[in-house]
């Protein structure tokens, strides 16, 4: 079993480690899935484990380091949320319709990370088709939170979170859509970055809601997300909403200085729609960076409101859209004994589909059907500028905007799950930042009630790199990203 | 009652893009089924659509080349609706804001005056596949080749009164666009494939009347046909006070009838919404530009240069410019014999019989402009006469070398020397006295048809080579002077 020392070191002491050859990937690779293997039963959080390809993955990494080549990632396992191709293994998306489609192309983040050397342990459950906030959507079954296994790890990168609090991958890769990556950070107190629209490429990530889907790194520390973002970023080709933009090393930014920093804090973030407790832990962070040289200066973004009807209007009416090529034609799952073509359709999409997946695309739908489109989807559209604008005269003002990343802690399952509004508030704070396109990141904030709270960091666009350096301070000054849930205790 | 027929067309152009407009894939006609998509072609998850820049610069040329207006800014959106054939459940086309917009096109009509016909619009789009259901028993094959290939859908407004007006727009845009070089417009593979919206209304009235649509018609003959076929089936129904159900029809070209297809009512809501993985398109003055100072000469330009230029009539030229190869082929015969007129004759009459004979275009000519020149050049230098002519140009026909080395082999030169053609015209008057007793016996009238039999018959002694004119007025001496 793998030591609680390599357990808890970062990448660059596991970097360290690995080029001296104090330790091999392929044993590094080993202990991890060992650990998968002890813990999933009990969180359910990865879907598919490579253990064959990973161990002759990490076997190459060895051979690059003892050549004295390869990179800061080369040799580190890492495990992809399973919305991103990977070419040769079953590429769920949590979904029923694609439990047995396994893609002939990998995802471009998968490719720059293959190209680096990192080793693939496996795959993580995921909500069906990134539509959820707990998890519960899931075709493979719900996943579990290490820190409580009666609690939700959050959605849709609760596979991702919970592997990664547990200790089953020092690195992990999330998508996020409208807080997919923040929210589950948040509830099982890990680092998670969404970067900015357009900074990581979406080739070969299974499409939710194009506008407003993006990649980014879920990782122990920013530290190791500012590492991993370095090597998924940059313009592709393949996917035209990519951003000819210069990719920083974005470790080489985290100087920690913060002092002068002007941290906004939106008057709307920090209302009574929060779990006081939350709040408390909240302001305690945001204390801490005050410490530390920033200025805290109160802010409005006046249509913070109006983010969940617009996000519940435009990221389903894409995924509409998004979702009609899984018609049981040409891949994917098939009814059995279709009568006629209509059959066909309509049997593999209501037994291939989930029940929150088919709301969506039957809301969708809706808001572009003829009539209804000027009223929904089109009036959306303006009042995501205005969101937009908001955060663009907010940003004259400060250099990143703090609050929440979830308006409470892990909840028990079934808790919201009858009720979808209710679960779509989970991501009241998340939302916006999507719709406007922004870098936003969740680092740990403490607990309440033995359960991890998280602090958003919400950045200018393409500047990463200061949000990543606040949160790599608050890192410096406090424990709280270090927590970890006594999971094996459970085990045990 | 007297009808108005009021007609708009909406062509789908298949632009020759050699990738498709959204993948790497070959857009080649005739592959096996389903070798030329890729991943995105078939929709496969996480596959985004990249956007091929020849198709936008076909596009810009098709604009500028009827002389509409180009979007500076234009959208792609989804179109959405579920088809075996339709990979992703969409079609990415353009509904907001298309590339080309309003525009006037000018069509020779074949009394050599104009027809303006105003375009509406013209929008970028991808193709479907194709549903196979022939191949198997049971089940249905769906083949995606086709499937990304890029389209030009070309509307009008309703600027058509008969069918003559649809089929010369037709043929117009075809010549058109098979000079900008952006399409083969080839109607039988599918490269032109046309919509007819057709009303009537009563003659005078200013509204329009209730349109069917005739989807997918693929030559030029069956739009004429189907437009008569439809336009007595819509007066039929108003003579007798029915009434024009809105609705899409097809035509069938086997039972010469347009049927209908599907009702407009149960029509898909397409939910058209712009598609978030694609950029919009921007165009500067500056690319706008750059297109126009590459557009080749076109047809219009074309007429009225080949009239001024090697004073060809109005029809020849007509004739010629429609087919950007047989204006080219002409203008290089024309150059190389620096015989203009007797080219363009050449070319319009016998060379365009024997290929259509053949069933060849003019690409693919045994005779080469170069070699037809050689054989006007010989015809009108006196070395043959028409006849001749013919003769050699069978010999070029089939490959038997140049004029010259024909002419050589086959022994055909002209005989214009006067001591040879008498020899010839006093043999066949005295081989002949009963004709030569009628022809004395006639009146001048009679004289001279009689004296064709004469003519046929030196010709035949000579093989053809008697300088025509000369034998004549010679034939015609000696005749006289034999009384």
């Amino acid at each position: 079993m793998i030591d609680s020392a390599l357990l808890n070191a970062s990448v660059s002491e596991l970097h360290q480690l690995l080029t001296t050859r104090q330790v091999s990937s392929a044993e590094l690779t080993k202990g991890y899935l060992e650990r998968i293997d002890l813990l999933n039963g009990k969180l359910n959080a990865v879907v598919t484990v490579c253990a064959e390809q990973a161990i002759e993955d990490a076997s190459r990494a060895d051979e690059r380091l003892t050549r004295g080549e390869g990179n800061i990632l080369t040799g580190i396992p890492l495990l992809h949320k399973d919305i991103f191709c990977t070419q040769g293994v079953t590429t769920t998306c949590g979904s029923r319709m694609l439990e047995h489609f396994v893609p002939a192309y990998d995802a471009t983040v998968v490719a720059r990370l293959k190209a680096a050397g990192v080793v693939m342990l496996g795959k993580c459950n995921m909500d069906e088709f990134a539509m959820g906030s707990s998890n519960e959507t899931s075709f493979f079954g719900a996943v579990k939170n290490p820190w409580d296994t009666n609690c939700v790890p959050g959605g849709s990168s609760g596979g991702s979170a919970a592997a990664l609090a547990a200790g089953m991958a020092p690195l992990v890769t999330g998508t996020d859509t409208g807080g997919s990556i923040r929210q589950p950070a948040s509830l099982c107190g890990v680092t998670g970055l969404k970067p900015t629209y357009g900074r990581v490429s979406r080739l070969g990530i299974i499409a939710f809601a194009s506008s407003l889907d993006q990649a980014g790194p879920m990782a122990r520390s920013a530290a190791d997300c500012a590492h991993m973002l370095t090597a998924i970023s940059g313009l592709d080709t393949g996917d035209s909403t990519s951003a000819d933009r210069a990719v920083p090393d974005f470790f080489s930014e985290l100087t920690g200085d913060i002092s002068g920093l002007r941290i906004g804090m939106p008057r709307e973030y920090f209302n009574d729609d929060l779990d006081s407790e939350v709040r408390a832990q909240v302001m305690s962070a945001l204390t801490e960076l005050e410490k530390a040289g920033a200025q805290l200066v109160d802010i409005d973004l006046p249509h913070s409101h109006y983010a969940i009807a617009t996000y519940y209007v435009l990221a389903p009416a894409e995924a509409s859209a998004n979702l009609a090529r899984y018609d049981g034609v040409r891949f994917g799952y098939r009814c059995t004994d279709p009568a006629d073509l209509e059959d066909l359709y309509f049997r593999s999409r209501s037994e291939g589909f989930g029940e929150e997946v088919q709301r969506r695309i039957l809301v969708g739908t809706y808001a572009l059907s003829a009539g209804f489109y000027d009223a929904y989807f089109n009036k959306a559209q303006q009042v995501r500028r205005v969101i937009s604008d908001d955060f663009r005269s907010a940003f004259q003002s400060v250099d990143i905007i703090a609050g929440p990343s979830a308006p409470g802690v892990a909840f028990p399952f079934g808790a919201k799950q009858q009720d979808p509004v209710a679960m779509y508030m989970e991501d009241i704070y998340t939302l916006a930042v999507n719709l406007a396109g922004l870098p936003g990141l969740s680092t740990p904030a403490g607990l309440v009630n033995g359960m991890p709270v998280g602090l958003q960091l919400i950045g200018k666009p393409f500047d990463e790199s200061t949000i990543l350096n606040a949160a790599h301070r608050l890192q410096l000054d406090t424990d709280w990203h270090r927590a970890r849930p006594a999971i094996e205790d459970h085990v045990a | 009652m007297t009808w108005e027929v009021v007609m708009g067309l909406e062509v789908h152009l298949q632009l020759a893009t050699r990738s498709k407009i959204f993948s790497g894939s070959s857009t080649q006609f005739g592959a096996s089924p389903n070798v030329q998509a890729d991943a995105v072609d078939l929709g496969m998850p996480g596959m985004l659509p990249v956007l091929n820049e020849e198709a936008v610069r076909f596009a810009v040329k098709f604009g500028l080349g009827i002389g509409a207006r180009i979007g500076k800014r234009s959208i792609f959106d989804r179109k959405n609706y579920f088809y075996p054939d339709l990979p992703k459940g969409y079609q990415i086309s353009q509904f907001f804001d298309p590339i080309v917009c309003e525009g006037v096109f000018e069509v020779p009509s074949s009394d050599g005056s104009l027809l303006p016909i105003r375009i509406t619009r013209a929008h970028l789009e991808e193709d479907a596949g194709k549903s196979v259901h022939d191949i198997f028993s049971q089940e249905s094959g769906i083949d995606l080749n086709r499937a990304g290939t890029p389209l030009l859908e070309i509307v009008t407004e309703p600027d058509f009164r008969n069918a003559d007006q649809a089929v010369a727009y037709l043929k117009a845009l075809h010549s058109l666009v098979t000079y900008l070089g952006i399409s083969d417009g080839n109607m039988a593979e599918g490269s032109m494939r046309c919509d007819i919206n057709i009303s009537l209304r009563e003659k005078g009235s200013e509204t329009l009347g209730t349109r069917a649509e005739i989807k997918n018609v693929n030559s030029f003959r069956f739009v004429e046909r189907a437009i008569h076929r439809e336009v007595e089936r819509q007066a039929d129904i108003l003579d007798s006070g029915g009434t024009i159900t809105q609705e899409t029809r097809l035509y069938d070209a086997e039972r010469d009838e347009t049927r209908s297809m599907r009702s407009k009512e149960v029509a898909n809501d397409y939910r058209y919404f712009p598609e978030p993985d694609l950029l919009p398109i921007e165009i500067d003055q500056a690319y706008i530009d750059a297109v126009r100072d590459s557009l080749p000469e076109l047809p219009a330009a074309k007429r009225a240069r080949l009239v001024s230029e090697y004073q060809l009539g109005e029809y020849d030229a007509a004739l010629l410019v429609p087919d950007h190869a047989a204006a080219a082929f002409f203008e290089e015969v024309a150059r190389l014999s620096g015989a203009a007129k007797p080219a363009a004759n050449w070319i319009l009459g016998d060379l365009t019989g024997a290929l259509n004979r053949a069933d060849l275009t003019i690409e693919a000519s045994p005779i080469s402009a170069e070699a037809l020149a050689g054989l006007i050049v010989r015809i009108e230098d006196g070395t043959l006469s028409s006849k001749l002519a013919k003769q050699v140009f069978e010999g070029l026909w089939q490959a038997e070398g140049t004029t010259d080395e024909i002419i050589a082999a086959r022994g055909l030169k002209q005989v214009s020397d006067a001591g040879e053609l008498e020899k010839w015209v006093d043999d066949v008057i005295s081989a002949n006295p009963n004709q030569l007793a009628q022809y004395l016996a006639a009146d001048e009238t009679k004289r001279k048809k009689l004296s064709g039999f004469f003519v046929g018959q030196i010709m035949k002694a000579s093989q053809g080579q008697a300088n025509p004119k000369l034998l004549n007025e010679l034939l015609i001496k000696k005749l006289n002077n034999q009384s």
